[in-house]
């Protein structure tokens, strides 16, 4: 297990590029590697693209598959995170209601901006939906933290439970904004609960990779300690870590990518499972490798499923959440029974 | 060094006492621990033994009285300098996810190096590790270990993180029942590692349930009964029949032998 080669992360550099690049290149219609090429040459030359198919990849393909993949790299560091932080394989964002909190934060500014000026809907879309979205977002993390926990510890049942509820109520916040919705995207509640990269932009993406940014540095810094809380709280405590301040401060940094991703591309759930169970047993638990591994897995598998969401059923799309649950689900359920997970014993991995 | 300037470096616990609610944990206790020696505390369930540890370990804030280590107050916010000079190995420490064993180890180190840790922290860890006599398992999954082995690889990790003592002041080596899950040869294995580890900077301190090994590896034992200290000093004095019979409810003898004490309950 815990014996890797040093092929293992220039191996998943590799497969990133190969993915994006074939994601580009495959859709409604075909895009040559050549056409890529003029058209990022023609765009930095500052002409207009020479081709159709060049526009689309300019203004379609390209932006959307750079926003599936760095949402499928914060999605699965979350996973990293939330798992480290709860001290338990099975959490990740969709199960204790960060997604639905943040789905439900983005709903009601996108509903009511909608009633609004164009200048107001203008600045509403790109930057008041993410800031709603991490209130929402933040607010149903902590409420689900701080339900589930009594006496100083987490239990995992009553996690989940509280986290089911908490997500019935975001997601019934959000049913019910996209019902009393004008706008004909904010209308369409698969948009929210299912999740789909069809509306990608380039300010989406800048704005998702600057955050994204942002926490994957700090958390890469927070890794040792991290670690650390994987001897338990008490012990972290003896190596100088302060637990209560880290699981602050990483739940604000987590909270915060996730809900800018599910303000613009709606709840996909499970990846956050899936992606650091399979790195564990590849390369096992130090964040200081299975932080960037899940990165570059991350974005690797949200690209492909993405693909599948596109080309399945061409030309008609199915929406990215259907994909990841249909995957992610049955690896929820195996997690559950191989660990022991509601008897609490423990021994994880073992 | 001057013997004045050397006196301040100790472990000093001055009338404390913690309690939960109206109930006292530990009360009004008051004591010197010196570097250069082995205390162990001794007592029933209950008398507070592991408050009083958690208090030594410079983590938990007494609710009275106070707490100086090296001269000074203990400052609640430094938590970070204090590990690098305090390490705790508590009963049985099982971790979330897989790591190697030399991942734990390594772990140790975590307070002395900022994000890469140096060829210097790899070696202390290396030397740890062929100490304990773990060296056949460094590679493998820590939770596929035995109860035992995991407890020689919890111990090696709390080592290296106070591996070489301060500048100034002493280093603390705080031990919370560590034998119970180990075998017979590394029961001695341990007391013995403990021994050499403990030098004239070096303040140890255990929580022992077994008197007799108590009562022939430690240089000061602590007996503590509902909280308070009962009686102090060399072993032998400490765990005379009396205090026994007054403490536990037991009658016991105490033989004395060349070369070891042996308690024996009847």
């Amino acid at each position: 297990m815990l014996q890797q080669s040093k092929f293992f992360f220039p191996a998943l550099v590799i497969i990133l590029l190969i993915t994006i690049v074939s994601a580009i290149a495959f859709g409604a219609v075909y895009i040559l590697p050549s056409e890529m090429g003029s058209a990022i040459k023609h765009f930095f030359q500052g002409k207009d693209p020479a081709s159709i198919y060049e526009g689309v990849f300019i203004q379609l393909r390209l932006p959307r598959v750079l926003l599936c993949a760095i949402t499928g790299a914060i999605l699965s560091v979350s996973g990293v995170l939330m798992q480290g932080l709860f001290r338990n394989p099975i959490v990740e964002p969709g199960l204790i209601g960060t997604s639905a909190g943040a789905a439900f934060g983005a709903s009601v500014v996108f509903v009511l901006a909608a009633g609004m000026s164009k200048e107001v809907k203008s600045i509403a879309g790109p930057l008041l939906v993410p800031v709603a979205a991490f209130i929402g977002g933040l607010f149903a993390t902590f409420l689900v933290y701080s339900l589930a926990r009594s006496q100083k510890k987490i239990s995992i049942t009553s996690l989940l439970l509280i986290g089911i509820a908490v997500n019935a109520i975001g997601l019934s916040g959000t049913g019910f904004m996209s019902y009393i919705a004008r706008d004909p995207q904010a209308r369409s509640i698969t948009f929210w609960n299912l999740g789909t990269f069809s509306g990608a932009s380039w300010l989406q993406v800048f704005i998702t990779f600057g955050v994204a940014g942002i926490v994957f540095f700090l958390s890469l810094r927070y890794s040792k300690q991290l670690n650390a809380l994987i001897l338990g709280e008490e012990e972290a405590s003896y190596l100088g870590v302060d637990p209560e301040r880290l699981k602050m401060k990483v739940m604000i940094l987590n909270t915060a990518m996730v809900s800018v991703a599910t303000a613009f591309v709606g709840v996909i759930s499970f990846m956050g499972l899936i992606v650091p169970h399979v790195l564990r047993l590849l390369i096992g638990s130090d964040n200081k490798k299975l932080l960037p591994a899940s990165m570059l897995a991350g974005a690797i598998l949200l690209t492909w499923a993405d693909m599948g969401a596109r080309l399945l059923l061409a030309p008609a799309e199915i929406p990215i959440g259907i994909i990841t649950s249909l995957i992610g689900a049955p690896i929820f359920i195996f997690l559950l029974k191989k660990f022991n997970v509601l008897q609490e014993k423990g021994g994880f991995y073992a | 060094m001057c013997y004045r300037r050397k006196e301040g470096f100790m472990l000093e616990v001055k009338n404390a006492g913690f309690a939960v609610g109206e109930k006292w944990l530990v009360k009004d206790v008051s004591f010197r621990f010196m570097p250069g020696k082995c205390y162990m505390l001794c007592g029933p369930n209950g008398a507070g033994k592991s408050t009083l540890m958690k208090m030594l370990s410079l983590e938990l804030p007494p609710k009275e009285g106070a707490v100086h280590y090296n001269g000074h107050p203990v400052n609640y916010r430094s938590k970070k300098s204090y590990a690098r000079y305090r390490s705790v190995l508590s009963q049985a420490v099982d971790i979330s996810f897989p790591l190697s064993v030399e991942e734990v180890v390594l772990m140790g180190r975590y307070p002395h190096f900022d994000i890469k840790p140096t060829k210097h922290d790899f070696a202390i860890c290396d030397e740890a590790i062929s100490m304990l006599d773990i060296e056949k398992f460094r590679k493998r999954n820590f939770l596929t270990l035995s109860g035992g082995e995991k407890q020689r690889v919890q111990f090696a990790r709390v080592l290296t993180q106070i591996w070489e003592p301060p500048k100034e002041g002493c280093r603390i080596l705080l031990l919370d029942e560590p034998i119970s899950s180990l075998d017979l040869k590394y029961q001695f294995d341990f007391l013995h590692h403990v021994k050499k580890f403990k030098d004239g900077r070096t303040i140890v301190i255990a929580i022992l349930h077994d008197l007799n090994l108590a009562l022939n590896y430690a240089d000061e034992l602590l007996l503590l009964s509902e909280g308070q200290l009962f009686a102090t000093g060399s072993p032998a004095t400490v765990l005379a029949p009396g205090n026994i019979e007054q403490v536990f409810h037991l009658r016991t003898n105490l033989h004395k032998m060349p070369g070891a004490n042996l308690l024996w309950i009847h």
